[in-house]
């Protein structure tokens, strides 16, 4: 047999004979396809803007809070409240050595903040220079804050976006200008837009980060700080380091190292576990639910060439009667599942594709939710061989009919 | 002879086993113009079915052109029925979605005949049994008359020596009869194409040269 534009006239003649039935056949392999690549596309998307959230943010990092303690030790009582101070730094260190940074932070809260006749409220947030690596800064303005600065208590600070365009509404480079925070003069010396929904003590908006020095001063906490942040060298799990580092700072600051609730430890890991199982366990339902609508449809196709070639008896006699081989009636009906498949599947392409595109121009956040381009080739290819699977039991059933039948069936 | 039939039986094997033929012998010479006369249930239907190789029987032989028609596979089979023999049926068998010149071009498209040239071969035929108008038509746009000749022109289109006809006046009226019969004539007489025609009418079975009777699976005179 020729395979000539006949032969596509042939598949197109049949499929269109009864329009409304391969338009229904159809409409399921379109439906499964538009779903799963859609639903594909949706969670890429909706994954991306919520890793937006995290940007710039260490994904290995605990940070520790000393809070009061809840049971007895070694002769102290319960409800004690306790510090982290400067020298528990390098003990740590030590006593952990998979940490890569170990870094201090004090805050100050409800700041009141001025320049000329503008004014804001912030809080105040004293850091190291190492600080950048657990939250990494996104300067519009300026520089970060650097060893010297720390070393040198440098009446210095770094503003954060609604600050910078409360306190400076002309705009403009402010690095060099000087603000108010409370009593004393700090010189701006860059502007941190980031905008980082994980934020450790506070908005990053509303901050002013100083040299924690200065903030030590300032604020008269002596030795103390705040809160210790650490990360983990690379390839080192946070999760696995939990027990230690409890211990390690329980046995320090004499408390019970089966005390959870003295030392409070938020571990980004687990947030970031959290999510990605919560994509893990979506994807699981996309292409569960994906594969089963196209099967679905597949079936819907399969059984309706069976129908299809139960009716065509005759017709399909007469080919044979007048010299058809049963390869080249196989090859037909074939042909016929796997052009009704590719065409319904490939609507089922381009209106995802087109609807997961006007998804992205309206999701403002510059949302990834279009499926690759290999992505849907594979999809196309899937669906030939879908096509082809499921005219197998039909085209099998219209090969087994005989020239003779077509004169019975009369 | 072009065709040789030697003691051929054929049995149905079903709940009840029937045996259909029981030792048919028939020669058929090349340009005859027979008829095959039977009451339903004779084996008539049966025998042209071997002859057209549409079936196969158990027993005995067939040659067409010294050929011996046993055994053969599917693509065999359909081979020989492309090339050597044409079919015209009662309910003409006609692809209702076709027209009538694709209709005729289907056996030249399954021989592999490329598109341009099996559709002027397709017309051409169309001209000689005086449908050239209707071309273009669907069957179902048809009368009984013209949708046989559409069948008679796809079954001389592959240029077949022998053509094999199912009552093919028996849903036709008689004038329309007359014509076709007319028409299956001046085939045979032309190509000298060897004409079987199945049938119980008897109008049709006097314009026949020769008639084979056929009574209970045997055949009774000639």
């Amino acid at each position: 047999m020729k395979f000539d534009i006949d032969s596509f006239r042939e598949i197109g003649d049949s499929l269109l004979r009864n329009k409304r039935r391969t338009l229904l056949t159809g409409f399921g392999v379109f439906w499964g396809l538009f779903m799963l690549l859609f639903m594909m596309g949706g969670g890429r998307g909706i994954k991306a803007l919520l890793e937006k959230n995290f940007e710039g943010f260490a994904t290995n990092t605990v940070v520790m809070i000393s809070t009061n303690t809840s049971k007895p030790y070694k002769g102290l009582p319960e409800g004690r409240y306790w510090n982290f101070n400067y020298d528990d730094l390098d003990y740590i260190k030590m006593m952990v050595p998979e940490l890569d940074v170990v870094t201090p932070q004090i805050s100050n809260w409800g700041v009141s903040l001025s320049r000329d006749q503008y004014s804001s409220s912030g809080h105040v947030k004293g850091i190291e220079a190492d600080y950048c690596k657990i939250e990494e800064p996104k300067m519009k303005y300026g520089r970060f804050l650097n060893d010297v600065d720390v070393r040198q208590e440098r009446k210095v600070c770094i503003i954060g976006k609604r600050i910078y365009t409360s306190l400076f509404p002309e705009g403009g480079d402010p690095c060099g200008e000087f603000i108010q925070i409370g009593s004393v003069w700090l010189q701006v010396i860059g502007v941190d837009y980031n905008s980082s929904s994980i934020n450790i003590n506070g908005n990053s908006d509303q901050q002013v980060t100083v040299p924690i020095t200065l903030a030590s001063k300032l604020y008269q906490r002596g030795k103390n700080v705040d809160i210790i942040c650490v990360s983990g060298k690379p390839g080192v799990k946070m999760t696995s380091l939990e027990h230690r580092i409890r211990s390690v700072v329980a046995h320090r600051k004499q408390f019970d190292p089966t005390d959870d609730e003295a030392l409070m430890l938020l571990n980004t890991e687990q947030i970031f576990q959290i999510v990605d199982n919560l994509f893990r366990g979506l994807n699981f339902l996309i292409w569960l639910v994906g594969l089963g609508t196209l099967l679905a449809g597949a079936i819907g196709v399969s059984n309706i060439m069976l129908v299809t070639v139960k009716e065509r008896t005759v017709e399909i006699g007469i080919r044979r009667a007048i010299g058809a081989l049963p390869g080249e009636i196989l090859t037909q009906i074939l042909s016929e599942s796997i052009a009704l498949t590719l065409a319904a599947g490939s609507a089922g392409i381009v209106f995802s594709v087109l609807l997961l595109s006007l998804l992205e121009k309206v999701s403002s956040e510059g949302g990834q939710f279009l499926i690759s381009f290999w992505t849907a080739v594979i999809a196309a290819l899937l669906l030939a061989a879908l096509g082809a699977v499921a005219g197998l039991a039909p085209a099998m059933r219209a090969m087994k009919i005989k020239p003779v039948d077509a004169m019975r069936d009369e | 002879m072009l065709i040789t039939l030697k003691n051929v039986h054929k049995t149905y094997f079903g709940a009840q086993p029937l045996h259909v033929l029981k030792g048919i012998d028939l020669e058929i010479d090349k340009g005859e113009f027979v008829s095959i006369m039977g009451a339903s249930g004779s084996g008539k239907s049966t025998l042209l079915n071997i002859l057209g190789i549409l079936d196969n029987y158990d027993e005995g032989d067939y040659y067409i052109n010294g050929t011996l028609i046993k055994n053969l596979t599917e693509r065999q089979a359909a081979e020989y029925r492309n090339r050597m023999i044409g079919f015209i049926f009662q309910s003409f068998n006609l692809i209702s979605f076709k027209t009538a010149v694709e209709n005729v071009e289907l056996p030249l498209f399954y021989q592999g005949v490329g598109r341009r040239r099996r559709h002027e071969l397709a017309l051409q035929y169309l001209e000689r049994l005086g449908l050239k108008d209707w071309a273009e038509h669907y069957p179902n746009e048809m009368s009984g008359g013209q949708k046989q000749r559409v069948a008679i022109a796809r079954a001389l289109i592959t240029h077949p020596q022998l053509i094999l006809a199912d009552e093919p006046t028996g849903a036709l009226d008689s004038k329309t009869s007359e014509e076709v019969m007319d028409l299956l004539r001046e085939v045979n007489r032309t190509e000298g194409v060897t004409m079987i025609i199945v049938t119980h009418d008897p109008k049709v079975n006097a314009r026949t040269d020769r008639s084979i009777h056929i009574s209970d699976g045997l055949i009774l005179t000639e």
